[in-house]
């Protein structure tokens, strides 16, 4: 899964690089120049893998190994 | 004068709300500068989103868009939206979690406990410290200029509110807001500041749109059959560039007011919506403002001063109210990041030098946040000194400050993933940063002739082109509204009359906005001057005439072939931004030295690393080195 995830994270990496619109002046809906409405897409697209990762990567232990601190602990460390 | 009042109306409501998370204040460092790390989801991410959002988003990226069209969201916005949450994520939540467990404020608290250090944490502490103070300084002189600006009736007449005063309005309230709130003051007014900015661009397109004659559709139509259609795509974009900006956003994690921010969060799942909701957020703030930047230069050619191009779009196409709530959108922008500046600066001072230091000791925890308050009004009035000389050096500073952040970016990942890294590994990088800083500084200016003849080049090209057919696109205007003034060619006049990505001193552009580069960029023949355009950016059949394109880049050294190019604004190494071998570089001497040196003691790493004794609090930072 790891594995997977860091792949994806790589092929969204790869998609910012749209070399293949450089020169496309078309408009999407009639108004949007397809290399803008591309990157308003990878901005979806980036919201969706993050996401993603927030399910099947997100970092519980650290969550958990703050949260088995005695609270009056961290205070007294803190203060 | 609407504008200004709707400004000042806004600061009052900002100097209210800091007065109010004051009477909410402990008069303890923690909550100063962390607010007790008690900040929940929402506020969580408006805040942050604030503190990364500067006047850049709004009036930068219009003004560059309006110069070197659409790419501009694809190199600033998306890149932005898909980088900085991925480090949030891997490196803000650990971050959040190393200094709930350990009391970090700072990151060099950590780094001096993570690797059993103490002047090397004070040299890294240095280098942020001289990377910071300039994006301050040039925060006040963006807020000064966009309050003259909006304060002026029309083109030519006396501004109502100085550059002075409008940068004296600006510090004072940063300072109100810093110095009585705290962190806990600068977060809320974020959530104030963060509605209102991701408000104004949705509600700017469509009013302009309705006031457009025809609408944006037909615009952009008639538009890519004159010159200003290179703008609808990446003509004036080079691929090596596009893709260097991708390193950009790296410096996001290594702001020390970023870092900060991450610290301030009350629980762990604060970031979950944030990382999922910041690529959208960005997108809508950057997208209507590149959009309309496009427009712009269809309607509104000629322009010297690009980044006003939202100002007169709205002066023209929209009501009087909607400028006014410009106007408060772009101070919002600027005094978000601001504040979390200067806070930043005030706990690195108070926890890094003057703590670490003896001072929590000598003068208890109350003395330390008296210290801090103090270090907020002393530095805002040294800012506002430095700010009225409107010395354009510091724009320069900022750009360079992007790049240096992005190369320290390998010290943190390490910090936090890898056991081996060692202290000298730490220095090694941030050596290599100061280095290569100076270097580009040197490089930058050494070439500067080189970019001023490409300007004047630039700048006779356009006006040749100024005298063919090709004048402004019929867009329409508000009834009663002013003309659109006719200008050159579309488009091309703002490559050239300008010196894009070089804004003027104080210019808003400038205002902690990522470095902007110049005007287009392509392949070089070895000791020749280069020609505009991405690499393969062909003209597609029935696109817009190219005419020749004008020289853009030339090697410094013409001895070297292409290594050093200069562009009009910036030098790059093989077409390529000097932040890519800077955050490579740095990241290879941090593995190297790190191999070739001792690692902390077996105790130091457990307590980072070891799943066993994870959850074990750690003594107080400043106690154990100090």
């Amino acid at each position: 899964m790891k594995w997977l995830l860091a792949a994806l994270v790589l092929v969204v990496y790869a998609l910012h690089q749209d070399s293949w619109l450089w020169a496309n002046k078309t408009l999407v809906f009639g108004m949007l120049p397809v290399g803008l409405a591309y990157h308003a897409g990878y901005c979806i697209l980036s919201a969706c893998l993050m996401a993603v990762l927030v399910k099947f990567a997100w970092p519980a232990h650290l969550e958990h190994s703050v949260a088995d601190l005695p609270e009056t602990l961290m205070e007294a460390d803190h203060a | 004068m609407i504008p200004v009042i709707v400004v000042l109306v806004y600061l009052v409501i900002i100097g209210y709300i800091g007065s109010v998370a004051y009477r909410r204040g402990k008069e303890n460092t923690e909550d100063f500068f962390l607010a007790s790390r008690s900040i929940g989801s929402l506020v969580f991410f408006l805040s942050l989103f604030a503190t990364n959002m500067t006047a850049f988003a709004i009036l930068g990226s219009s003004g560059m868009a309006y110069k070197r069209g659409i790419g501009v969201f694809g190199l600033m916005a998306s890149s932005s939206g898909f980088i900085i949450p991925l480090c949030i994520f891997f490196i803000g939540t650990r971050l959040w979690a190393v200094g709930k467990k350990f009391g970090h404020m700072t990151q060099v608290q950590y780094f001096r406990d993570r690797w059993e250090c103490s002047n090397i944490g004070t040299a890294i502490f240095a280098l942020s410290a001289i990377m910071l103070v300039p994006y301050m300084i040039v925060s006040i002189m963006g807020g000064g200029t966009v309050l003259e600006d909006i304060s002026r009736s029309g083109p030519n007449s006396a501004a109502l509110i100085p550059y002075w005063l409008g940068c004296l309005i600006v510090a004072l309230v940063v300072t109100i807001n810093v110095f009585f709130g705290g962190m806990r003051g600068i977060v809320w007014v974020n959530v104030f500041q963060t509605i209102l900015f991701l408000l104004f661009g949705v509600v700017a397109v469509i009013v302009i749109s309705h006031n457009l004659h025809g609408g944006y559709g037909a615009l952009f139509t008639k538009m890519a059959t004159t010159r200003a259609g290179a703008l609808l795509a990446r003509d004036r974009i080079p691929q090596e560039e596009f893709w260097s900006y991708t390193f950009i956003p790296l410096s996001s994690i290594m702001f020390p007011h970023m870092a900060m921010m991450c610290l301030s969060a009350k629980k762990m799942s604060a970031f979950k919506n944030t990382v999922i909701a910041y690529p959208i957020a960005i997108m809508a703030v950057w997208l209507p403002c590149v959009f309309l930047g496009v427009v712009g230069a269809a309607v509104i050619p000629g322009l010297q001063n690009s980044d006003g191009i939202l100002l007169k779009l709205l002066t023209q196409y929209a009501p009087v109210w909607l400028a006014g709530i410009l106007g408060a959108g772009i101070i919002s922008a600027v005094m978000g990041s601001d504040c979390h500046q200067v806070l930043a600066m005030s706990t690195m001072f108070t926890k890094d030098v003057f703590g670490y230091y003896g001072g929590l000791q000598k003068y208890g925890e109350k003395g330390s946040v008296f210290f801090a308050r103090a270090f907020v009004l002393v530095v805002t009035v040294i800012a506002y000194i430095i700010a009225l000389s409107q010395v354009p050096i510091f724009d320069l500073a900022v750009r360079f400050a992007f790049s240096g952040f992005a190369a320290m970016a390998p010290i943190m990942v390490a910090a936090l993933f890898w056991k081996r890294s060692t202290k000298w590994g730490a220095l090694a990088s941030t050596i290599w940063v100061g280095v290569c800083l100076a270097a580009t500084w040197y490089l930058q200016s050494a070439s500067d002739p080189i970019g001023k003849d490409l300007a004047d080049r630039a700048a006779a090209a356009a006006r040749a082109s100024a005298v063919r057919p090709g004048g402004a696109v019929p867009g329409g205007q508000r009834p009663g509204g002013r003309a659109p003034s006719a200008g050159p060619g579309n488009g091309e006049t703002a490559v050239a009359g300008a010196h894009p990505g070089r804004p003027g001193a104080g210019s808003p552009s400038s205002v902690g906005g990522p470095p902007a580069t110049g005007g287009g960029q392509a392949q070089a023949s070895p000791g020749g001057p280069i020609a505009s355009g991405p690499r393969g950016a062909g003209r597609k059949p029935g696109g817009a005439p190219a005419g020749k394109p004008p020289v853009t880049m030339v090697p410094i050294y013409p001895s070297l072939g292409n290594m050093f190019l200069r562009s009009q604004a910036t030098v790059t190494i093989y077409g390529y931004l000097p932040v890519v071998p800077m955050v490579l570089g740095s990241a290879i001497l941090m593995i190297l030295v790190s191999l070739l040196t001792r690692p902390p003691s077996r105790a130091t790493i457990d307590k980072y690393f070891s799943t066993e004794t994870a959850g074990a609090p750690g003594p107080e930072p400043e106690k154990v080195l100090s």
